[in-house]
């Protein structure tokens, strides 16, 4: 009696927190149905990939040996890599030279394409395209056009003496152009971003200012600036977010030189991952170098929604 | 085309000569850097060989040789149209998969309850905070155990999936006003039915903004294909410009032609779905 009562309570519990009618039981089911396929396909194409993310980084895993579990080898020896130290540095001079510059160009380009200017529509698609065009044909055309001596920039330079430089050669020059591409393709994207946020100001705040006596840069400088805090800071916390992914422009822009720039100077987190885990089959090693980049993106994420609950806040008390 | 992003003109006050001259001075300059790399692009493939090395540079070909270039990108590259038809599938696939997986599950999430409800939207929200990069060896892990590498499968089916599209269409569909669906749920229409009828039909704006985007994405993909995808039959266009640029000898009229042909399908996209993709942006473009 009791095992055969048993799965009959579990059924009828699992009914009821479907719901306590029929009609509720049934949209709940349907729910749960419609939900299903996007569910489980994101569970096992992803949400698996991001568990074995943390197992394979305390193995050892190669292409021929069987993984062998080695506890936090794998992080002690990203400590003392310099390569890896190399890669990070790197990466947080790539976000110091594109980030600032792009966040202000986009700024200025917005602000100017806010004001009624006949064929501004024209402009903005022009500062749009490179949006849509792929990194890799980005980048492989940049590297036509940063050639020394054959290039456009070689040309433009020549009058000061800069017509023979070796952009994407010299390990002192490298990140350069790897964060003007980046740049480049961001630019417009930003662009539409800074431009909601120009909109959504109200118009009254300009008003206001105006019968105080606010010049255009006043009213720049004490409602422009203010009001578009929370867009610039989601600009610049996307643009961070984005360059610790770069990867595209340095594998496609030192592949005819020397890969990964001379002596690694060229190389960003995401292209060492790449390299330890596809040409040097260590799996492990590389698992533990993709969680700190988890990690870094992570905390700048949290740190960005921290901020914004914080902002949230205080336009509350300020409205 | 700009439509919504231009609400509200400050017609109220003229700006003065001197300072739209200024403005457009600064616009145009800027302009030009952004358009440059695409004339110089279109330029460069029609060039013959002996004009590449001129010095000085020249902007425009002398002796323009689009037709011969091109013949001499696919006997250099035999594969290319292939590559293009690869891109073609693996993008068409991957959109209209998440429009159907996506706009299920965005409508199961925002019009009925059940258990787990609030959990299971939340992980999947929390997918979108892991970077593709974080998880690329265990997916192509999990892609070499299905015995998936080389295949369009592996290209496509984990693109069918999205947690950002889910997100974005629940927005979609958490505006529009319940009564008119339950009007049809009235005269005994089934979930499917209304979706189909009624949802779907109501969001068309959003889920073009969405497709647009997705399209892009899947089109300019490179990272993944390359992990997963080492064969001819299914190599998709960026990996075969990748190709192309690694082989030294490759010459940049030749490369240009690629990087023409493989841009050229998104450039018109853009400019005859424009205020789509500006939407899509504007709607969320958290995910690059």
């Amino acid at each position: 009696m009791i095992t055969e009562s048993r799965p009959r309570t579990l059924a009828a519990r699992a009914l009821n927190a479907l719901g306590s009618t029929p009609l509720s039981r049934r949209k709940a089911l349907w729910g749960l149905a419609l939900i299903a396929p996007n569910t489980l396909g994101l569970f096992f194409f992803f949400g698996i990939p991001v568990l074995m993310a943390f197992s394979t980084s305390v193995q050892e895993w190669n292409a021929i040996k069987p993984p062998r579990f080695v506890g936090l080898d794998n992080f002690e020896r990203l400590i003392s890599d310099d390569k890896f130290a190399q890669a990070l540095t790197n990466t947080l001079k790539l976000i110091a030279l594109a980030v600032p510059l792009e966040v202000l160009l986009a700024l200025g380009v917005a602000v100017l394409l806010n004001l009624p200017l006949r064929g501004r529509n024209l402009l903005r698609t022009a500062y749009f395209l490179p949006v849509v065009t792929s990194t890799v044909a980005a980048s492989v055309v940049w590297t036509s056009i940063l050639q020394p001596r054959y290039g456009i920039v070689s040309r433009l330079l020549e009058p000061v003496g800069l017509g023979e430089t070796k952009w994407l050669v010299e390990p002192g020059l490298v990140l350069i152009p790897i964060a003007a591409v980046a740049i480049w393709q961001r630019l417009g994207f930003d662009m539409i971003i800074f431009l909601a946020g120009l909109q959504s100001i109200p118009g009254e705040l300009y008003e206001a200012a105006r019968i105080d006596g606010a010049g255009r840069w006043g009213r720049f400088r004490h409602v422009t600036l203010p009001m578009l805090s929370p867009t610039t800071f989601l600009v610049v916390v996307l643009a961070v977010i984005n360059s610790f992914q770069i990867f595209d422009q340095v594998y496609i822009m030192t592949l005819r030189t020397v890969p990964g720039g001379v002596s690694g100077s060229a190389t960003t987190l995401t292209y060492f991952l790449y390299r330890r885990a596809f040409t040097h089959s260590e799996f492990g090693y590389a698992s533990a170098i993709a969680l700190v980049l988890f990690a870094l993106i992570l905390f700048v994420t949290v740190f960005q929604l921290t901020i914004q609950r914080y902002w949230v806040y205080y336009e509350a008390e300020e409205g | 085309m700009w439509r919504m992003l231009r609400r509200r003109v400050q017609s109220s006050h003229d700006l003065s000569i001197p300072i739209q001259v200024f403005c457009y001075a600064i616009l145009l300059a800027g302009a030009l850097i952004m358009v440059l790399p695409f004339l110089w692009m279109a330029s460069t493939a029609c060039k013959p060989s002996v004009e590449l090395n001129r010095v000085p540079v020249t902007f425009l070909p002398e002796n323009p040789v689009c037709r011969q270039n091109l013949d001499a990108l696919y006997s250099t590259s035999p594969h290319f149209n292939r590559y293009l038809l690869n891109s073609a599938i693996v993008t068409v696939g991957r959109t209209l998969g998440q429009l159907v997986t996506c706009s299920l599950a965005a409508y199961g999430f925002a019009r009925f309850r059940f258990p787990g409800r609030g959990v299971i939207f939340a992980l999947c929200l929390a997918l979108l905070m892991v970077p593709f990069q974080a998880i690329l060896i265990p997916e192509f892990m999990l892609i070499r155990k299905l015995g998936w590498l080389n295949t369009f499968k592996a290209l496509i089916v984990p693109g069918t999936f999205s947690a950002f599209a889910l997100f974005l269409l629940r927005q979609a569909f958490l505006q529009i006003p319940t009564e008119i669906e339950e009007a049809a749920i009235i005269d005994g229409a089934n979930p499917l039915r209304v979706l189909w009828h009624v949802t779907l039909p109501l969001s068309v704006p959003a889920l073009a903004a969405f497709a647009v985007i997705t399209v892009q994405a899947a089109w300019n993909d490179f990272l993944y294909p390359l992990v997963v995808s080492n064969s001819p039959d299914t190599r998709v266009v960026t990996i075969g410009i990748a190709l192309l640029q690694g082989e030294r000898r490759t010459p940049y009229n030749l490369l240009m032609m690629g990087s023409f042909l493989a841009t050229v399908p998104m450039l018109v996209l853009f400019l005859a779905l424009q205020r789509y993709f500006i939407a899509g942006i504007a709607m969320g473009g958290v995910k690059r």
